[in-house]
Order: structure tokens, then sequence, then C-alpha cells
């Protein structure tokens, strides 16, 4: 059967908290059998009152937990999950990262109908991979209102890697109900910035580059009506973060004994929030991304885009309470959870830092008319990466690059000569930039990147060259809060089609100031960083700003899936697809 | 002017505008987002950019100026009204209400057209077309060109940009000019720069939707009659939803 819990909103004595679930769960992973079976899950989808910001209000949660129960399956077994919904609007649950028969899904108007008030929807498939996911609420802001859990599913054949085993499911709660933020975000996109330029800024920068140069940049972003601090749209102004469904004030804790292993796994549940993750004093060895096994990579801190997963193994050797440690990613807040090995041991809050700023780079080197640069950067990056791509350590092609490209970076070249800083946001270009923010807050320690990654296994498949390409920009307008795929919202585009058994390679050109993850449904998305075939899987890849991402996509599930930027308020005003995996001589609608 | 007066001035006001209000009774029906398809909802966005008062000590008025919009990303029905009350005299100095609609035709930018019925100085109806967003350099730009009845061309050009002294105290300088193309007698008008208008207002964000203000207004007005210009200390409230 299968373990589930309640989290409790309201603050619970931490023993009620992990370590039951953490014990049982490890006597399943440990002794249990490894035998397929039909299990029967059951998931009630319900409103409940919650106390996060400290009056109550309305969630939308699963089991009447925030987060959800976290759902332990096992690889090869056949589940069979049975949402009831008890809400007055219609509900959907989608089982994220997870390849199923696309009817399966969980996408309300795309891969069935939705599950409506009183109705039972019973979810049935083979559970063919292994690792770490996560599943949420696909139907209006249900995500963001609570409706989200963990989904562990333990391998066919099991190997101990960790004495103990943990999911830290990151997420963010707002303040207001969400359609009152989007509604807020439509009359005034920069509603939650309270980071922006001051005056005092500008007296301080004169200080630190001369008048003439900090003039110059003020200019500059005048010019694009943009503004360098616009990270997020939605930032700690309204949000609380949240870590397995507690602020840090809750304060969340993970018990250990020194000298054991243990395995954490990262799920960034947010609706719009990146997080920035370290545990000062411990090494975090990536062994996972996104459920997919990688070569080892000891990192001091990652950054996990919204709906990633990371699995780290940590070896706390001292008896001390270690800080996990989550930052938003423009810095307006953070969660906090202590790793202890005693239960009255907390954690001390990390110093903040400061955020840091984009950079004239990050718009795509531009001067004026954003998505016309943003256009001559992809056609450019594009030409570089036809003929680029290969798993060559690229010394060479950064000087190339930034001498090619008064246009956008990309995500391949450039940033291998500076590992320390790929992760920040303005990567590795800030010191040419007009603006350079990062003597405060790049810090010089090891921070994962994305050409890290590395699959465990090989795709052969990946070999030679694709049977297609698609260039697909990210688009948007900042100003009225419209996002787009090719300056075309959903509702008025026309589905991607692909054959059913083809290698599509999706050139992603960010021609925004913001990242987006994008998200493909039921299919793998193998990120071109020149590890050839042992380029990682993912379901979600970040493409930062001004940039552009490779994937490979192996069409290798029929069916109608849904391809978006996984932060909700992008998604739902219209960076969003269908995706159409057709047979030949078989046509769906 | 005594605070007993400004309560008695703006109760009066209130009795003259409530016509106004009244014709405006609908407008409430329209503030919540109505679903449409997903991503082409329909908002609406209400903001009184000024309300407030203004004066010296020869001059006591209370100013609004107000839009609304309806609509969806490409599309929207605009209203906007502006105008001023003399609380001494008991009169209007002028009050207008426009009515739009409005196109998205590049990033930042709408292009608008309707009518414009003026109450006060005098009733007179004016076709608008005119241009309305963000302009390089955040700069807001409200412009409008209106033809009247008889054919006479006036035009409206209003600037305004913000200056962060803090995240919530805001320095927001603006100018504001409208001109004729020619002398209108009947109007009074003199062809050229008929009001010109240059202010600053140092407003506190409590909520972005609600934000106190104080400044001044240069004002200079030219007509067939008269020329003056006077300085105008003001005070007031920003606010929208």
């Amino acid at each position: 059967m299968a373990i589930q819990h309640l989290f409790h909103c309201t603050p619970i004595k931490a023993k009620m908290w992990l370590p039951p679930l953490v014990k049982a769960y490890a006597l399943v992973v440990a002794f249990g059998p490894s035998f397929a079976s039909a299990d029967t899950y059951h998931l009630d989808i319900s409103e409940q009152s919650v106390q996060l910001i400290g009056k109550a209000q309305q969630a939308v949660v699963a089991n009447r937990g925030l987060p959800a129960p976290t759902l332990y399956w096992r690889e090869g077994e056949q589940v069979n999950l049975q949402v009831t919904n008890h809400l007055q609007e219609q509900t959907s649950i989608h089982w994220h990262g997870i390849v199923l028969p696309y009817q399966m899904d969980g996408v309300p108007g795309i891969s069935f109908d939705g599950i409506a008030p009183g109705q039972t929807f019973t979810y049935q498939f083979e559970v063919k991979q292994s690792g770490t996911y996560w599943y949420h609420g696909h139907s209006g802001m249900q995500e963001q209102q609570g409706l989200f859990g963990a989904i562990v599913i333990a391998p066919r054949h099991q190997h101990q890697t960790a004495d103990r085993d943990y999911v830290v499911m990151l997420s963010d709660w707002p303040e207001a109900d969400p359609h009152r933020t989007l509604a807020r975000l439509k009359k005034q996109n920069d509603y939650y910035n309270f980071q922006k330029r001051t005056l005092g800024d500008f007296f301080a920068d004169i200080g630190r580059l001369g008048f003439w140069e900090t003039l110059s940049d003020r200019l500059a972003w005048g010019e694009m009506r943009m503004e360098p601090t616009d990270l997020a749209d939605v930032t700690g102004a309204t949000y609380r973060f949240l870590i397995n469904g507690r602020t840090p004030d809750m304060q969340g804790r993970y018990l250990f004994k020194p000298g054991e292993k243990l395995r954490l796994r990262f799920i960034n549940a947010a609706a719009m929030t990146h997080f920035d993750v370290r545990i000062p004093g411990l090494k975090m060895r990536v062994i996972a991304a996104d459920g997919q096994p990688v070569a080892p990579v000891d990192v001091e801190e990652f950054r996990i885009a919204v709906a990633e997963t990371y699995d780290v193994l940590v070896e706390p050797q001292t008896e001390q309470a270690y800080a996990i440690f989550a930052e938003a990613m423009d810095r307006s807040g953070y969660a906090h959870a202590s790793l202890t090995p005693r239960e009255d041991w907390l954690a001390p809050i990390p110093t903040k830092r400061p955020m840091t700023l984009l950079t004239m780079e990050d718009m795509g080197g531009g001067h004026g008319g954003h998505e016309r640069h943003g256009q001559s950067g992809a056609e450019a990056t594009h030409a570089i990466h036809g003929e680029r791509l290969l798993p060559e350590k690229q010394e060479g092609q950064h000087t190339g690059h930034g001498e090619a490209a008064a246009v956008s970076g990309d995500n391949h070249a450039g940033h291998d000569a500076e590992p320390n800083v790929e992760q920040q946001v303005h990567s590795g270009h800030a010191s040419s930039a007009p603006m350079d923010a990062s003597e405060p807050s790049v810090p010089s320690h090891a921070l994962l990147s994305y050409q890290q990654l590395k699959s465990e296994q090989p795709e052969h498949s990946l070999m030679g060259a694709p049977n297609r390409e698609i260039t697909l920009r990210l688009t948007g307008n900042m100003n009225r809060y419209i996002w787009s795929f090719d300056d075309i919202k959903y509702s008025d585009a026309e589905p991607v089609r692909v054959k059913l058994g083809e290698r599509v390679r999706f050139h992603y050109v960010n021609e925004t100031m913001m990242n987006h993850p994008i998200h493909i449904h039921g299919l793998w998305q193998y990120l071109e960083n020149g590890n050839g075939m042992y380029n990682p899987k993912k379901h979600v890849i970040n493409v930062k700003p001004g940039q552009t991402a490779t994937v490979d996509v192996l069409a290798d599930a029929e069916g109608e899936w849904a391809f978006h930027c996984h932060l909700l308020y992008h998604m739902d005003t219209g960076m969003f697809r269908k995706l159409i995996v057709e047979k030949a001589g078989y046509v769906l609608h | 002017m005594s605070s007993t007066d400004a309560i008695l001035a703006l109760l009066s006001l209130r009795s003259r505008l409530k016509p106004l209000l009244r014709g405006l009774g609908w407008l409430p029906l329209l503030f919540n987002a109505v679903h449409a398809q997903d991503d082409d909802m329909i908002f609406s966005h209400f903001k009184a950019e000024r309300l407030e008062y203004e004066g010296n000590e020869n001059l006591h008025l209370f100013k609004w100026d107000v839009q609304h919009w309806i609509g969806n990303d490409d599309h929207k029905l605009w209203l906007k009204t502006e105008g001023d009350y003399s609380a001494d005299q008991d009169i209007f100095g002028r009050a207008d209400l426009q009515m739009l609609y409005s196109r998205n035709i590049d990033t930042f930018w709408d292009f608008q057209i309707g009518a414009r019925r003026a109450f006060e100085p005098e009733r007179t109806f004016d076709a608008v077309i005119g241009f309305q967003g963000l302009a390089p350099y955040f700069i807001e730009v409200d412009s409008a060109m209106f033809i009247s009845e008889n054919g006479n061309v006036l035009g409206r050009l209003s600037l305004g940009y913000e200056l962060l002294l803090t995240q919530r105290l805001i320095l927001a300088p603006r100018v504001e000019l409208n001109v004729a193309a020619e002398d209108i007698q009947y109007r009074g008008v003199k062809a050229g720069v008929t009001e010109f208008e240059a202010g600053l207002r140092l407003r506190y964000e409590i909520e972005r939707e609600f934000a106190p203000y104080i400044g001044f207004d240069y004002v200079e007005e030219e007509s067939l009659r008269e020329h003056h210009h006077s300085l105008r200390a003001v005070m007031g409230v920003r606010l929208w939803y």
C-alpha cells in the first residue's frame, strides 16, 4: 500500500512531521517487495482553510494536506489513482515528468475533460521510470492555491544510496487570490517589484562608475522601457516561501545522525519562483536531475527553476544544525528549514545576499527594439549552433561568441570558462556590462551549471542529425503582461505537429528579459549541452533571458501534449502550445 | 479657506456630481474580471490619477483626472473624465467625459478613437483621435486631437514621468499642453497654446493602489478674453483598482 501522510499547515511538533514517514519509506525501500503490483491511491480534492500568513485563507488541497501527500510508487507498478473532486469548480491532476498514455496526463482541454465537481476520475498507467517527480493541479490556478505534492518512484533494481531519504518541496504562497495577482499584473506589470532603481542608486552608481557611464546605462534601460531589477514578476512582496508547506517561521526540521548519508529530493513546486539553494557548511552531491540519474557533481549551490527536481546527497559529519536555505532568485525572500541532529536545535538563517541586476547582454545585447534584436540574435545563435553543437570544450567558442554576438548569448557557449558565475542571473557576461553588480553577489563557490549535467545512461538515438528542427521564440509584452510563443498566444495558435518516432530539435530562443522554464508533457527533452548521447534528459529546461537553449525531443509517445512555460502566469496568459505527436496517416485534432 | 468650507465644498461638489455619477452607475458591474478564453480574459482598470485640491490665495479648485478601461489585451473601451470645480464660486471651470475605443497597435501603444462630451464651460461634442502609451525613457503619453462639430481642431498632450526616491516615495513631474488650431470665437479660444500646465507631485504609495500626494502646479492660460498664469499648491490622492 502506498504510504500517505498528512502535512498540517498549522505549526505542529516536528517529531510528528517527517521521521515516521521516512522510517516507513526506508523500510519499504530496503525490505519491501520489489514486484510490480496494482496499487490504488485515493486523492480527495477539497478546499481548506490554512494559516500561512497570519490569517486564515482558503487553499485547494489533496487529502487535506498542503503539500498534498507524497506518493511512493515502484517502477513497473500499475498505478490506479482515484481523484475525487469535492470543489465547486473543475479540477485536474497532472503527473509532472511522468511518461504515460496522454489520456492520463491530466490537462483539461488537451488530454481529457477535467474532473467535474462531485466526480471521480481514475488515472491508470504503468510506471515506467524511477526517481523524484511531482504532481499538481492543472485547472485554473489551483496549483498556486496549494494543490501539489511529491512523487518518489523506487527503481526496479534497488540499490541503497542513502541512510535517509527526504523530500524537500519548495513553493511560493501568495497573500491574495491568484486571479487578483494576475489582474494586478495586467494593470501594472511591476506591481510586485519593490527593488526598482531609485534616485539613491543613481548617485551611488555615479560614485562607482562615473556620471556618463551611469547615465548611458539608465538611458539604455529607459529606451527599452525595462528595469534591470525585473527578475521575477511576482515576488516576496506578496509571497511567503515554503519548504514542505512551512514558512521559515514554522521551522521545518529534517533529522539526521552525524556520519549518515542523506538523500534530499528537491522539488520546485512554486508557481513563479526560481530558488537558489544552498546548505552552508555542507557540500551537496547532485545525483539526479528531473528524476534522472546524472554523473555526480559536487556543488555548494544550485539554482532550481520552477518545476525542476534535483536529488542531492549530503553527509553531515558534525553534531550541528544546518540550514536548508532557498533564496528566491530575486532575493525578495527565502525558504528555510533545519537539517538537525536534535529536534530542538534550529539552524540560524544565513546571511542574505544582495540581488543581482540584469545586464544589457541579458537583453540580447540590445539597445532599443527588444523584439527585433532578439530575432536577429536568434538567427545568429542558430547559425552558430547548427555547426557547433558537438561535445567540444569551448574556450575558443567563447571568444568566438563574444565577438559574433552583440546578440544573445546562448546556453552552450561561453559559460564553461566561468563556471563560478554560471548560475548567476547575469552569467559570465557581467564584466563587460555597463551595470556591473557582480562584486557583492557572485559567490566564490561551486555552482551547478547545466553544462555539468551528464546522463548516466547513454541515449544512442541522439547521435546523427535530427529529423527536424523547430525554432520556437519565447516572446512577451512585459508592459501589458502578455506572454506567447512566436508572438502568438495559445488561444490564437495552431498546435505544433510532429510525427511519431521523429527526433525533433527545438531551439528555444528567449527574446524576453525573464527566465522561462519550458516544460513538455509526456516526452523528454534532451538538453544539448555538449555531452552527446550523454546529454541529460529533463522535463523542464530553463531558458535564461536573452539566451537560446537547444533540446532534442524523441517523439516516442503518441497523443496530444501540453507544451508550455511553467511559470503559472506566463502559461495562463498565452505561453502555451498543444504538441501533437501523430502516427503516419493518422490525424489527431 | 477654512476646513469647514472645504468640507462644505466637497459636499456640494458631490451633489453637483451626482447626475454624472448616476450616469456611470453601471460601471461597477464591469469591475470584476470576466473569463473568456483562458489567455484572453477581460480585465478592467479604474484609475484616478488625480483627485486633488489645488489653490493659492485667490483660487480654490477641486480637480479630477480619472480614467477607466475595460477589455482584453487588444481591444478596450476607455472612459476618461477630467475637470475642475471652484468651491468659492460653486461652478465648474471645466468638465468633460470621453468615451473611446482603444486598440493595441504596438507593444507600448494604443490607438484611440471616440467622442468627447464637454459639460462645462459649454456643452459641446467633439470627435477624438489619440494615442496613449509609454514612450522610451518611461514617459507616459496621453495625446488626443479633438474635432468639434464646426470643424475646429484642438489638441491635448500630457506627459508624465516617475522618479523613485524610495520604493514608495515617488516624485512625479507632469506637463500638459492644450492647443487650438485657430481662434474659436464662441468658445473664447485663441489659436496656439491655450493652456500650459507643469506640475510636480510627491506621492507616497501606502499601497500601490492608494497614494496620497502633495505638490504644485504652474498654470498658464491664454484665451481671447484674458491671459493669466498662476502657481498653485496641490494635495490629493492617486488611487486605482
